[in-house]
C-alpha cells in the first residue's frame, strides 16, 4: 500500500498548493473590504486595454490555421512517446528484440515526419 | 509518523520554493545588470537585497482589475491555475538520497514523495499550466492576450515532443522513471553521458518556459504584456511568480536528471542538498547567460527549431542511447567519449544544414 | 479508508463537471471542466493502482487533447456565445438515454470478479513495458500497428492542412 500512500501524499499537497494560490489572491480581496487597497473602479478602468485607444473591431483576432495542425501533430508525437516510456524502463529486460521492435515503431513515425516535412507542413506562411 | 513527515516536507518545500523565487528575481535582475553593463537594483537594502520585498508590498497593495467585457470566472481563475502546478513539481524532486551524506545521515531518500513515475508525473503536471495561460488569454477579451495564448500553445505543443524524447535517454539509462533512482545511477553525470539530450532539454525546457530567446509571449514590442495584459496587482504577480517558479523547477529538473542532483561530481564528497542547491544557481545562471547572449526569435524560427531541429536531433538521441545500451558499449566512459564526439559533429552538421535549407533563415 | 474517500471524491468530480460540460452554454467553460473531468479521471486510475495509465491521461488528455481542444474553440469564431438550439434535440436524448441503457445492462450482467484483497499492488511501468514488447506476450504485432495508426493520423491532418 505504501506505492498508494505516496500519491496520497501527492494529492494533499495538491490541495495545499491550491489553498495556497487561493489564499495569496484572496489576500488582496480582504485587505480591499477593509480600504488598504484602493477600489476606484471606472469605465475607462475596466475597458479593454489597447494601447490607450479605443479598441478597434472585436477581441477575436483570425489566426495561422497551422496552430491547429502542429498541435495535432504534437499529439501523435505524444502519444509515440507514451509507448516509448514503459519500452525505457524495462529496457534491459527487453534487450535487442525490444530494440528492434522500437526501431520499427518509431521508423514508421519518422516516415510521417519526414512526409510532413516533404509537404512543407513546417513552414510558417 | 508519516503525517509528521509529510508536514515537514510540505513546509521545505513551500519555503524552498518561495525563497528560492525570490532570489532568483532579485539575481535576474542584478546579473542581467551586470551583463548589460549597469549595476541593476542596488537601493533597497544592502546590494538591493530587500527589493523582491518592496516589489511584493507594492504588488500586494495594487488594486485589482477585471476587465468589464471579459468572462470574470475564468478570468479569475486562470492565475490560480497557472501558479498552482508550479509547487506541484517539487513534490517528487529528491533534495537529498538514502544514506550518510555531508553532516547527517538518511534513513529514505528526502522527498514528499518519490513516486516511481517521477519523470512522467513531471512532465503532465508542468502541461497544465499552459491551460493557465489559455484561460488568462481568452477571458480578458482582449487581442494581446489572445494573440499571447495562441503562442503559449504554439510554444508549448512545438516543444513538448523533443522535451519528452530527450528523457526517454535518461530513463534508458537508469532504466527507471524514479527521480530519485535517477540520481543514484548517475556515476557519471548524465550530462557527459548524454550531451544531445541534456542540450535538447534545456533548450526546449527553456521555451516551454517562455524564458528568452524563446520569449515570445513577452514580447513587449509586438504584443504587450501578452496573455496577462488585463491583469494587475496580486493576480499579475501570480503569473509572474509562476513563471519563476517554473524556471526554478527547470533548474531543479535538470540538475537532477543531468548533473546528479545532490551528488558531488564523481562521489569526491558525500552527497548533499548543498550540492544540489548549488547546481540549481548554476542551471539558472545559464539560463540567464543565454538570455543575456541572444536576441529572441520571431515565430516562424521559433517553430522551425523545435520541428527540423530540436525533433530529429531527439530522434537521433534516442536511437543512440538505446543501440549503446543493447551493444557491448554500455553506458561506461567508452559511451561518454563516443557521444561528447557525436554530439558535436551532430550538432555542427545538422545546424549548418538547418541554416543552409532554402527558405529557412534561422541563425 | 483514505483510498474509498478519494475515491468518492473523484467520482463525484468526474461526475459533476461531466455534467456541467453537457449543460453549460458557454462552450469554454464546457471545455475547461471537461479538463477537470479528466484530472478527475486521473485520480481515479491511481485508486486503482494504475500508476502509469494516470499519468499519461494527464499528460494526453489534459496537456495535449484539451489543448487542441481550446485551440479549435479559439480558432472557431464566436464560439463563446454557444451553439444553437439543435433540432436533434429529442433525437440526441433518446440516443443517449438509449445508450446509457445499454451500458446499465451490460455493468449488471458483466460478472465482476473481485480482486483478493492480499494483493500487493505495484508499480506497473516496467512490467506493461515488459507485456508489451516481449514476444511471447502476442501484443508485438497490435504494437507494430499502433505506430501505422499514428502514421494515418498524421497523413489525415497533412491532409487537413492542405490549403483549399
Amino acid at each position: 500500500m505504501s506505492f498508494l500512500a505516496d500519491y496520497g501524499y501527492i494529492g494533499l499537497f495538491f490541495v495545499v498548493s491550491v489553498v495556497f494560490a487561493l489564499t495569496t489572491v484572496l489576500i488582496p480581496q480582504i485587505l480591499t473590504a477593509l480600504g488598504v487597497i484602493p477600489s476606484k473602479p471606472s469605465p475607462a478602468k475596466s475597458a479593454t486595454y489597447e494601447c490607450g485607444m479605443d479598441t478597434i473591431g472585436k477581441s477575436w483576432v483570425q489566426f495561422n490555421f497551422r496552430y491547429y495542425f502542429l498541435a495535432l501533430l504534437f499529439l501523435v508525437f505524444d502519444i509515440e512517446t507514451v509507448f516509448l516510456y514503459p519500452w525505457a524502463v524495462a529496457f534491459n529486460k527487453l534487450g535487442l528484440f525490444g530494440f528492434v521492435e522500437m526501431v520499427i515503431f518509431v521508423g514508421i513515425l519518422v516516415v510521417a515526419y519526414l512526409y510532413a516535412w516533404k509537404k512543407k507542413a513546417f513552414e510558417w506562411k | 509518523m508519516d503525517w509528521l513527515r509529510w508536514i515537514i516536507f510540505v513546509v521545505i518545500i513551500l519555503a524552498f520554493a518561495l525563497s528560492f523565487v525570490m532570489a532568483f528575481i532579485l539575481l535576474e535582475r542584478r546579473i542581467v545588470g551586470k551583463f548589460q553593463l549597469r549595476p541593476g537594483p542596488n537601493r533597497v537594502g544592502p546590494m538591493g537585497m530587500l527589493q523582491p520585498v518592496a516589489d511584493a508590498v507594492k504588488i500586494l497593495l495594487k488594486e485589482d482589475i477585471t476587465p468589464a467585457k471579459g468572462d470574470r470566472w475564468v478570468h479569475r481563475l486562470a492565475p490560480i491555475v497557472a501558479f498552482a502546478p508550479a509547487l506541484l513539481v517539487f513534490a517528487v524532486v529528491p533534495f537529498q538520497g538514502k544514506g550518510p551524506g555531508l553532516g547527517f545521515s538518511l534513513d529514505q531518500p528526502a522527498a514528499l514523495a518519490d513516486l516511481n513515475v517521477g519523470v512522467l508525473y513531471i512532465v503532465a503536471v508542468s502541461s497544465i499550466s499552459v491551460i493557465g495561460m489559455i484561460m488568462a488569454g481568452w477571458a480578458s477579451n482582449n487581442k494581446y492576450s489572445l494573440l499571447g495564448a495562441m503562442r503559449a500553445i504554439a510554444q508549448m505543443v512545438s516543444y513538448e515532443v523533443p522535451l519528452v524524447l530527450s528523457i526517454v535517454g535518461i530513463v534508458i539509462a537508469s532504466g527507471s522513471l524514479s527521480l530519485n533512482s535517477i540520481v543514484e545511477a548517475q556515476s557519471i553525470p548524465f550530462i557527459l553521458l548524454q550531451p544531445l539530450g541534456f542540450l535538447i532539454y534545456f533548450l526546449g525546457a527553456t521555451a516551454e518556459i517562455n524564458r528568452a530567446p524563446f520569449d515570445l509571449l513577452e514580447a513587449e514590442s509586438e504584443i504587450v504584456a501578452s496573455y496577462h495584459t488585463e491583469y494587475s496587482g496580486m493576480r499579475f504577480a501570480m503569473f509572474f511568480l509562476g513563471e519563476y517558479a517554473y524556471a526554478l523547477g527547470v533548474s531543479a529538473i535538470v540538475s537532477v536528471l543531468f548533473l546528479g542532483g545532490y551528488k558531488f561530481p564523481f562521489g569526491l564528497l558525500p552527497q548533499s542538498f548543498i550540492w544540489f542547491l548549488a547546481k540549481i544557481f548554476l542551471v539558472f545562471f545559464l539560463m540567464l547567460w543565454v538570455r543575456s547572449t541572444l536576441p529572441r526569435v520571431r515565430i516562424d524560427q521559433m517553430m522551425a527549431f523545435a520541428w527540423k531541429f530540436l525533433l530529429p536531433l531527439s530522434l537521433v538521441n534516442l536511437l543512440l542511447v538505446a543501440a549503446e545500451g543493447v551493444s557491448t558499449i554500455g553506458f561506461g566512459w567508452a559511451a561518454v567519449g563516443i557521444n561528447v564526439i557525436l554530439a558535436i559533429a551532430f550538432v555542427v552538421i545538422w545546424a549548418n544544414r538547418f541554416y543552409r535549407v532554402k527558405g529557412v533563415t534561422v541563425g | 479508508m483514505g483510498l474509498a474517500i478519494s475515491f468518492w471524491l473523484l467520482a463525484a468530480a468526474a461526475v459533476g463537471s461531466a455534467l456541467a460540460v453537457v449543460l453549460l452554454r458557454n462552450v469554454f467553460r464546457a471545455a475547461l471542466l471537461l479538463i477537470s473531468c479528466f484530472f478527475a479521471i486521473a485520480g481515479l486510475f491511481v485508486t486503482l493502482g494504475a500508476d502509469f495509465l494516470a499519468m499519461v491521461q494527464v499528460l494526453v488528455y489534459v496537456g495535449a487533447i484539451a489543448v487542441l481542444l481550446l485551440l479549435a474553440i479559439m480558432l472557431t469564431r464566436e464560439a463563446a456565445t454557444g451553439s444553437p438550439f439543435s433540432r436533434w434535440r429529442i433525437g440526441g436524448a433518446i440516443a443517449s438515454v438509449a445508450l446509457l441503457a445499454a451500458m446499465i445492462a451490460v455493468f449488471r450482467a458483466t460478472p465482476w470478479k473481485v480482486a483478493d484483497q492480499s494483493v500487493v499492488l505495484k508499480p506497473t511501468t516496467a512490467e506493461l513495458g515488459a507485456r508489451l514488447l516481449t514476444p511471447e506476450s502476442g501484443f508485438v504485432l497490435p504494437f507494430e500497428i499502433a505506430s501505422v495508426l499514428l502514421l494515418a493520423a498524421v497523413l489525415g491532418a497533412i491532409v487537413l492542412v492542405k490549403e483549399k
